[in-house]
This record gives C-alpha cells, structure tokens and sequence, in this order.
C-alpha cells in the first residue's frame, strides 16, 4: 500500500510540474464539472467525478486522488474547488494555478460509500495511462481486484494503447473481470472472460469465479470447469512451493549436520558443542560486518565472502584445541564424550554471552542476498536460494576433497580401518585432530549462511543440535551421501506435514517417525558394513 | 525380598547412606515444626522445600544410575518420565482446587475455561482420585519406557544412538506439551494448586509430610536398585553393560533385560516427580527440556556411576551448588561452572566422587592389611622374603 501511495503522489507532483507549464486556459466542460464539486451534493459530484476522470485533462488526476484523500476543498460561496497537497501548497482545481492560501469557508468535498467506489475506480481508470508502466500494471491489478464497471471504458481505452506486454495482459485480465460481473454483458463475452480468468489462474481468480453470483447456464458450467482446472493449477502450485520450502529448509539442516557428520562419522565422537561452532560462525559475520560498517562501509556486499573462510578459521582452529585437549582423552566412551562436549557448549554459550550480551545481534544481508523474484505461482527469496547454492557447493567441495586430497584419503583409511591405517604409517592422532577442525570449520561456514536466515543469539547452535543429530542418525554414519538424502528428505517431509498438521505437530510428527524409522534400521538409511559396525 | 537378602546386600557405604537419609527424614520436619521459628536448630520452611527437591533430584538420580551404571544405558530423556509423573501428580492438584480458581468453575481447571474447552477431555477422567493418580504416576511414564524400550532394544538401538533418540524422545514432548491445545495448560503448565488430599499444600505441616515421604520414597527407592543390582539379575544387567554381545551368545535374552531395568527406571523416575511438583508448586514443559534430561545425568557421573549412594549424593551436591551459585553475585558463572564440572568430571574423575573414595578406601585397606600381615610375621620371627617365597 505505501508504494502505491509514494506512486500516487509522485505522479501528483509530476502533474503538478507539468501543470505549471501548460496551462489549460479555457472554460469548458471540465471547469463547469469542477464547480459541481462546490454544490455539496452527493449526485452533483458524482457526475463532476465522471466527466473529470474522462476529460483527460493533465489536472484531472490531482483533483479525483484529492478527492480520495479528503484533501479536494470546495468554497460553497464562490463554487471554487481547491486542491491541497500533503506539502501545504494549494492550486486551483480548474486552472491549476497556485493559491496563496484556501479560505476558510472552503471544507473538504463529502463522499458516501458509493462515491467512494466510483472515485476508487476513476484513480484506477486514471493510473492506467500513466507513463509508468509499473503503476499502469498495478493500476490494471487494482480494477481487475475491484470489477468496477465504471472502469471499463478507461479499461478499454488503455488496452488500445498499451504496448507493453505484461501490462496488456493485465489490463486484459481487468477487463474480463469487469465484463464477468457486469450484468449486461452477453453470454459470449461472459465466456471469453471467463476463459481469460483461468489463464490468469491464481487465488484471487478462484475467489472470482466462485463468487460471481447468478450467470447463464452455460458460463456457469464453464466457470466450474475452469474452477477446476485453477484448483488443480493451484494444487500443483502449492506442491512445488512446499517441495521449495522443504529444500531450502534441507539445505540448512544439511549445512548444520554435515560437520557433524564428519566428526561423528569418521571419529564416533558425539559433539553435543557442535551447535556452538555454528553460533560462533554465526558470530564471527556478526564481527566482520561490525568491522565493515565502522571502517570500511564500502565492502559490505562482501561481508559474507570475508567472513565466511574467517568463521572456518575460528571454529576450525578452536575443533583442533578442543580435540588436542578434551577429545582425545575420551577415545572409545563415546557416552563420556556426549558428557564433555555438553559441558564445553554451556561453556562457550555462556562465553559468547558475556562477551556478546544474551540478547539477538543484527546481522544485515548484503544487497545480493535481500529481495526476491516470482517463479510462476511462487516467490523466491534470493537468501534461501543463496543459501542452497552455498550449501551444495560446501558439499561438493567436501566431497571431492575426501576423494582427491591426501588428508581426504588418510581420513577415509582412519574411518574404515583405524589400526590399519596406524599400522600403514598415518599418524592417526594428527588426522583426527584435523578431522576434527574441518568438521568444526564447516560448522563455521554453517553459521555464516544461517546469520543470514536466523536470529544470531548464544541459542542458536542449540536450536539445530536436535534437528542436525536426527539427520546424521536417519541418513547413517560415516557416509556423507546419506547426510545429502537425510537432510534432504526431513526438510521436504517437514514441510510437505506442516500444512497438514501444523508446524509443532509436523516436528513432532518427524520425530516419532525418525524414532521409529530408528528401530527398523538402527544405523540409519545408508549404514557403513563390516567391523565398522561394532565400533 | 526377604531379609537375609536386604542384609547381604547392604554394605558400609550404604547403611550409613540409608541412616543419614532417615534421620534427616525425621529429624528435619520435626525441628521444623517442633522448634519455635528462628531458633538456631529450626530449620525454615523455605529449606524443608528446597531440600525436599533435592530429595526427589536424588530419587531421579537412582534411577538414572540403576541402568546407566549397571547396565550401560544412558538415557537423556529420563526427565521425560520424571515430567510425566509429575503432569500426572499435577492433574490430580487441579482437580483439587475445584471452584476456589480464578474462574470458579467446579470441573474445568482455570486454563480450560480461558480457552474456552466445554468440558473435560477425556484424558483428565479419574484424576480427581487421589488413587488413580498415584497409579497413573507409575504407569504412565512405565507405559511409555516400556513402549519405546520394547522397540529399540529389541531392534538393539544401543550406545549413543539410543542417547540420541531418548533426547528426541523428551524433545518431542517438550515440543507437545508446549501446545495449548494438548489440554495441560500449555506454556504455563499446572500451578496455583491448593491442597492434596485436603492438607493445604502451602501449610508448614504439609511440607514437612512431603520431605518425609519424600525421604521415604528415596530409602524405598534405594532398596529396590540395592536388591535388583545385588540379585543374580543384577549380574547379567552388568554382564550386559561390559559385554552386550557375550552375554547374547551366553543365551540370556538382553532385550528383555533391558527393557526390565529401564520400564523400572522410569517409574522410580516418575515418582519422584510426583513428589517434587507439590513441593515446588508447578510443572511446566520446561521439565522436558532436554538440557535438564544431561544434568541429571551429570549428578550421577559427579557422585559416581554404578554406586548408587554416589548417584543420590551427586544429585544433593550438584545442586545444593547450583543454588547457592544462582542466588549470589556469581550467577553469571553458574553455567561456566557446570560446563566445566562436565569436562573435568569426565576427564579427571570418571569414577564420580563416591567410586574414587571407594577405590581409595579399598586400596588402602589392602596396604593396611598387609602390613599387619607383614607386622604380624615379623613379631612370629619369619622374615619377610620367605613369606614371598
């Protein structure tokens, strides 16, 4: 709505400039139309409305948007029609010359809700010829929302116009609108409409067609068939949207698991801390972007490209001393690690906290990351598609390092075998204290994508721990692979629930199946086979 | 459990456990309520309270370490059941306030009636019993552990998965019980309760009964794990704990086992929360929340798994810290100092408190023994490296 206000002013200021140039100076029709706004009478206005918003007089936009707005003052006494602008200056609605002051015994022309209607429809009918093409289409949304009949003929006058595709089509859609709920229109007009409806083919059509009221029989069995092609359009619409949602929502889940993935899959270490590397990530965007605001204002849209090797580095560098001086005195008690590493996550919250205060921290999005863009029925927003890219490419660049580097290849000998490995000469200690920084740095990474999309406060990493173990637990250990499918399969089974049974009850729902998912196959959907398994 | 049993399977340790908690079951509510108030030996009503909270932590506790200590189950979801006993202790106290709430409907706790529900859902039938309460405290959080053991243990969930689904588990109630429209009062949870069993909860009297059945309930419940860890089925649940696979192949049925031990945890559990809400005057979800599931099981690694008495006593130190970090100028550090006493117990004292004395006990007994040995040799004139020989 205010940008259809700013719109509406701003041409009401651009008529107001060229007002001050070429002056209509001629009395005629429109000025006896204007001095009917003065006679305080509901019919009288109602023609002066009709024969203004037809005149095509560059004056005629300011007066009607006035007149919306309450700000069309009438002087009963000398039938002179003012308009104030919201600045203070007044013209004079009939020559559009400027006033020095309206007087007092002028008062705002009176509307009724009828008026109101067809004074709503006259500013659509005007806007459809704006120069702007943007405001033209919102102008042909706006009448198409409205049907008002009195529109039809401004409508049609723009159709003939227009030369902008997307506008044509929308002034199209308007005028089907309009001629579907006018009562005298014949029955192949009705039905051309109805058949420009479908195509348009959205909510607000379906709310169009089930709600027209008393037709012919034969629009009446078209509109239901169109009906239900709509529905199921929309139906198709509704799915891809939640297989969007569920994606995106894959993607964080697989951002913030896959460290952990590696770190339980490669070590068995349970890091109940790993939550905290993706907070500290989260955190050290906060700090670059702190940096960059007070020193550097110009890299901002680069902030997350700094910040993201930066947050790999700390949470990466910090893994390694937590392994060099927790971890690696707990090999093989797996639960007594799950113990520490809890204690070491309300170690660094608390940390985090005093140093950062316990309330949310604002971190911005540059400028790439913030807007979005419409895909058929469904909008887009340009973080989480980000975010998606980003986490893929993480994935990728994980997997071929696995495959192709030398600690990839000693990272692998450690998980399948780890005594053959020390037995062939890998120092295994030194792999798994790199093992477990890369796990932690990819949780760093996490948190600078999750800054984007989620409150950065010391809660953060808690919010994911839950969710990142079901996906590590559900896809299988050691196998990055079934990290992908599991992130990927909660994340659209979550959404594809939630507007079944509600975003709580969809959760708890996932749980229960995990849980039970669990039973059936106890080391998840992709489980690493031979020795491994007992370990 | 016949006597000869109880004896045998009391040690030192346990009967002087057992004697304090009895004495202070008796000596603490009498000199609440016997002694004039602010007398030096008095001990305030606020105290009876808090410790009687402890008392049930301490029950919680026992229950944790009879299948984390004895046979290697760590469940991080044993608050779940703690929570339900206590939902289930707390219905019974709504029932009881009857037309004295806010709204003064006779049937419908105060919550309903803000959310506008007609009647009672059925799920709160019977609670105005105080009998079918107690029962329901036992059996609901028994069913569940018995449901959710039967399918991961028979499909052998075992080590840090199974930790991994009990938290999923508690996160997953924390999660329904959130709800308001789950029917227990969502986010506020029960509270405002007025009596139980016509005493007023709030009375001096009350409270002093509720730390001695509280007391009452932590000897009973010692003596159940005593007697099951010291019984020939004591001995498998720790054959399975140091060798799960072995004793498959010995031909004892682990599963059931198992599922044995934990369905008994988790009542033992859920009495204890039964006992706490009165005392504390309020259950929320917050009781599911996972964290508070791993501080109870730091209680026990604190005190010492597998000692029981060190379970119990972990419990009363870790918290009797707990408050008096949070109630001074130094709770900021609290969560500094519990993350810490994870770490360093873990590292430096995996034994717990109880099972490092009890070791160095145990060592220097074997040392004194053998010098009254070697003592008792040199006064017989043998010389020390023919008794070698």
């Amino acid at each position: 709505m205010p940008a259809n206000l700013s719109a509406r002013l701003y041409s009401l200021l651009l008529s107001l400039f060229l007002i001050a140039f070429a002056l209509p100076a001629f009395a005629g029709p429109f000025e006896d139309a204007v001095a009917k706004f003065a006679n305080d009478d509901y019919s009288d206005t109602e023609e002066a409305i009709g024969v203004v918003a037809s005149s095509g007089n560059p004056l005629a936009f300011p007066i009607i948007s006035a007149l919306q707005d309450g700000r069309l003052m009438a002087d009963p006494d000398s039938k002179k029609v003012y308009v104030t602008g919201a600045d203070g200056k007044s013209i004079d609605a009939a020559t559009g010359q400027p006033v020095a002051s309206v007087p007092d015994s002028a008062s705002a022309v009176r509307l009724n809700n009828r008026l109101r209607r067809s004074v709503d429809a006259a500013v659509g009918g005007l806007t459809l010829m704006s120069p702007d093409v943007t405001t033209r289409i919102q102008a042909a949304q706006s009448v198409f929302k409205s049907h008002e009949e009195s529109a039809l003929d401004a409508v049609n006058t723009a159709l003939a116009k227009e030369t902008n595709k997307t506008a044509k089509a929308a002034l199209g859609d308007a005028r089907a609108a309009i001629i579907l709920f006018k009562p005298d229109a014949t029955e192949v007009e009705k039905l051309e409409a109805v058949a420009t409806i479908k195509a348009h083919g959205d909510q607000e059509a379906l709310a169009m067609l089930t709600g027209m009221g008393d037709q012919p029989a034969s629009v009446t069995k078209a509109a239901a068939s169109a009906i239900a092609s709509i529905q199921s359009s929309l139906a198709l619409w509704s799915t891809v949207q939640n297989a969007w949602y569920g994606l995106s929502l894959g993607s964080v889940l697989l951002l913030a698991a896959i460290g952990l993935a590696i770190t339980f899959g490669v070590m068995g270490v349970i890091n109940m801390a790993h939550g905290e590397m993706v907070m500290i990530g989260a955190y050290t965007t906060f700090v670059v972007q702190e940096v960059i605001r007070t020193r550097y204002p110009g890299l901002f849209d680069y902030s997350l490209l700094i910040a993201a090797p930066l947050a790999f580095l700390v949470a990466g560098a910090l893994g390694v001393v937590i392994e060099r001086s927790i971890i690696r005195f707990l090999y093989g008690r797996p639960l007594e690690t799950l113990l520490a590493t809890w204690g070491l996550s309300l170690v660094l919250q608390q940390a985090v906290r005093t140093m950062f205060g316990p309330t949310n921290r604002e971190v911005g999005n540059p400028s790439w990351m913030s807007g979005a863009f419409e895909l058929g029925q469904i909008t887009i927003t340009y973080n989480r598609l980000w975010i998606l890219v980003f986490t893929l490419a993480v994935f990728a660049i994980l997997l071929a390092m696995l495959r192709y580097t030398a600690l990839g290849l000693e990272m692998r000998a450690v998980t399948q075998n780890r005594r053959m490995a020390a037995s062939m000469g890998i120092a295994t200690s030194r792999v798994d204290a790199l093992t477990f920084g890369l796990g932690s740095g990819i949780a760093g990474i996490a948190g600078v994508a999750l800054s984007q999309i989620d409150n950065v406060s010391p809660n953060l990493g808690q919010s994911y721990i839950i969710d990142s173990f079901m996906v590590v637990v559900f896809g299988g250990v050691g196998n990055l692979w079934g990290t992908l499918v599991g992130a990927f399969t909660l994340g659209i089974a979550n959404k594809f629930l939630e507007p079944v049974a509600g975003a709580v009850l969809g959760k708890i729902a996932i749980l229960v199946l995990i849980i039970l998912f669990i039973q059936k196959r106890p080391r998840g959907l992709f489980a690493l086979k031979g020795r491994a398994v007992e370990a | 459990m016949t006597p000869h049993m109880l004896t045998r399977s009391l040690d030192r340790g346990a009967t002087i456990f057992l004697a304090v908690v009895a004495a202070c079951g008796i000596l603490i509510p009498l000199s609440n309520l016997l002694l004039p108030a602010g007398s030096f030996l008095q001990v305030p009503t606020y105290l009876v309270a808090l410790w009687g909270k402890y008392v049930c932590y301490a029950i919680l506790a026992l229950s944790i370490d009879l299948i984390w200590g004895y046979c290697g189950i760590l469940s991080l979801g044993h608050g779940a059941f703690f929570a339900l006993g206590g939902y289930a202790m707390g219905m019974y106290l709504m029932r009881q306030i009857g037309s004295r709430g806010v709204y003064g409907n006779p049937i419908l706790p105060d919550f309903m009636v803000f959310l506008n529900y007609s009647k009672l859902p059925w799920y709160w039938y019977g609670f105005d019993m105080f009998w079918f309460a107690a029962l329901m405290v036992l059996i609901v959080p028994g069913l569940l552990a018995f449901c959710f053991g039967w399918l991961a243990f028979r499909s052998r969930v075992t080590g840090v998965y199974l930790s991994i689904i009990t938290q999923a588990m508690t996160y997953a109630l924390l999660l329904a019980f959130f709800r308001n429209d789950f029917g227990f009062g969502g986010n506020n949870g029960l509270t405002d309760f007025k009596d139980i069993l016509g005493f007023n909860v709030q009375a001096e009297g009350t409270r002093a009964a509720l730390f001695a059945l509280s007391c009452l309930a932590l000897i009973a419940s010692f003596l159940i794990c005593r007697a099951v860890v010291s019984s020939k089925l004591g001995k498998v649940l720790i054959a399975i704990r140091d060798a799960e696979s072995r004793s498959r192949f010995l031909g004892y049925r682990v599963e059931s086992y198992k599922l044995f031990v934990f369905t008994l945890s988790a009542c033992m559990a859920g009495v204890a929360g039964a006992l706490y809400v009165p005392q504390v005057g309020i259950i929320n979800p917050s009781e599911f929340a996972p964290g508070n599931s791993i501080e109870a099981v730091i209680w026990v690694a604190v005190g010492g798994r597998g000692t029981l008495v060190g379970a119990a006593l972990g419990a009363v130190v870790v918290n009797y810290a707990k408050t008096s970090f949070t109630s001074g100028m130094l709770a900021p550090y609290w969560l500094f100092m519990l993350g810490a006493l994870f770490i360093l117990v873990t590292l430096l004292l995996p034994k717990g408190i109880v099972g490092t004395f009890n070791a160095w006990w145990d060592q220097s007994k074997e040392k004194r023994t053998a010098e009254t040995a070697a003592s008792a040799a040199a006064e017989d004139g043998v010389t020390e490296p023919k008794m070698a020989e």
